[in-house]
């Protein structure tokens, strides 16, 4: 038995929104794979729970008719990675998201859940802020779009106002056309352990595979919550592609990130695999584009 | 001052291995609860309850979760399978259970029904995998007796013998 207060348990978008104005101190509930193990530690003992888990219509991947990519917020990662437009056009979406957690937690962990936490942390959230991902909330007043570098405000919180659900993430297609990108979670194990940086690159380059006409690079645990590395990225654009590239490119994040000491990891060492793991994953992504260096 | 709690209940319907069933259970309930609680099914083991051990692990609708993480009240409409479903009309075994026993792939027995049902979700899809594939499928459980390996090798035979192929015999 959880020790919860009351479960409502939505039935609609528009129910989820009544209930989120009835019942304002009650935590949402997607997938439940934090917010039950948090019930279990006792921090969120006698709460109430609104359950959107039951909401389909927030489940799957589509293409819009402008080109924008709509992930629902109940997606789950699993099926996120096997997604057909994922691997056609966000590949590295699919391959950051295999890396939660393990098969269960995939099956169930959604990224809308992953994305409502506001943690650093997250294995989707570095690729959707190199992605200029955009986030959909639901509430009382109709739809509200904004930017997920918004959408974050610091660790643990982020922007979902009083009555408002998250509903969908969107990749403008301007963002991921073209690109192609490699995601590396450092971790001390390769299953059930959470990242001590994560790195999520994408390049797309010029007709001839010459020149990096954009790079964009965003950490995970760099910070108190996840950025992106503007000095790296203009480091790279409009570059003949080469390993000096590569290696200019990935100094260059030390000018940008914060990372912190833990007991995960070191101030030190964190910056350490950042500049290493922006390079790998430049490199692949330069390789995945069909560059040559 | 202790406030009054109203136990709220709410009735569930859903298929389990197979058969029609519903229950009224407390909301509080997780899948695991239920199963154990109210349908006997003792396969499925209460361990670290927080998501991390997989020995509670189920199917539902085809794929493995695990059910100490999952509201009971969530089952509405779901197809669940638990080791009981895999038995026989006899009580045979199912060929990845002989395949556990055969490969000395059980000590203590408390992760194997969880092991056994993601080796279902595995077995099912058809596929053939590698060997790190293989372990990265797996890699949602904890075993603290067999070291793993014993484990992989019935699963890897199993999905062999199904697929009709040889085992590569390099081992």
């Amino acid at each position: 038995m959880y020790d919860m207060k009351a479960l409502y348990q939505a039935s609609s978008v528009q129910d989820a929104v009544a209930l989120r104005l009835a019942h304002p101190d009650a935590q949402i509930i997607a997938g439940g794979s934090d917010v039950l193990v948090q019930m279990r530690e006792g921090k969120r003992a006698g709460a109430e729970l609104i359950s959107i888990y039951g909401l389909d219509e927030l489940r799957g991947i589509k293409l819009e008719e402008d080109g924008t990519l709509r992930i629902g917020s109940l997606t789950s990662f699993s099926h996120i990675t096997r997604d057909p437009l994922i691997q056609q056009y966000v590949n590295v979406l699919g391959e950051a998201v295999d890396q939660v957690g393990g098969p269960q937690i995939r099956n169930i962990g959604t990224i809308g859940g992953n994305t409502c936490n506001g943690v650093t942390s997250a294995d989707s959230a570095s690729t959707l802020f190199a992605y200029d991902a955009v986030i959909e909330l639901t509430g009382p007043e109709g739809v509200r779009r904004l930017p997920i570098q918004e959408f974050y405000i610091r660790a643990g919180k982020v922007d979902i106002r009083a009555g408002e659900i998250q509903t969908g993430i969107l990749i403008p297609r301007e963002s991921y056309e073209n690109t192609f990108g490699h995601y590396i979670k450092y971790a001390m194990r390769n299953a059930m352990d959470i990242a001590t940086l994560g790195t999520s690159v994408n390049v797309r380059l010029s007709a001839d595979k010459k020149t990096v006409e954009r790079a964009r690079v965003a950490f995970g645990v760099a910070g108190p919550i996840p950025m992106r590395a503007a000095t790296a990225e203009r480091t790279a654009a409009g570059q003949p592609v080469s390993l000096e590239l590569a290696e200019a490119f990935s100094a260059a994040v030390r000018e940008d990130i914060n990372p912190r000491d833990s007991w995960r990891a070191a101030r030190d060492f964190r910056m350490h695999i950042a500049v290493e793991s922006a390079k790998r994953a430049f490199i692949e992504s330069v390789r995945l584009a069909g560059g040559e260096l | 001052m202790v406030e009054k709690h109203v136990t709220q209940y709410q009735t569930v319907h859903f298929n389990l291995n197979g058969r029609d069933v519903e229950r009224t259970v407390d909301v509080r309930a997780s899948l695991t609860d239920m199963l154990r609680n109210d349908f006997r099914m003792t396969s499925v083991k209460k361990g670290c309850e927080v998501g991390e051990c997989g020995a509670c692990n189920v199917l539902i609708d085809g794929e493995a979760f695990n059910s100490c993480i999952y509201l009971a009240v969530w089952a509405e409409g779901k197809h669940i399978r638990t080791l009981e479903g895999l038995l026989g009309p006899n009580g045979e075994l199912s060929d990845i259970q002989q395949a556990f026993v055969d490969e000395a792939a059980i000590q203590c027995g408390f992760c194997t029904p969880g092991f056994i049902l993601t080796a279902v979700e595995i077995l099912e899809s058809g596929k053939e995998y590698s060997d790190d594939q293989l372990r990265k499928l797996l890699s949602g459980h904890l075993c603290r007796c067999t070291g793993y390996e014993n484990i992989l090798r019935a699963v890897k035979k199993t999905m062999y013998r199904r697929l009709g192929k040889e085992l590569p015999n390099h081992e």
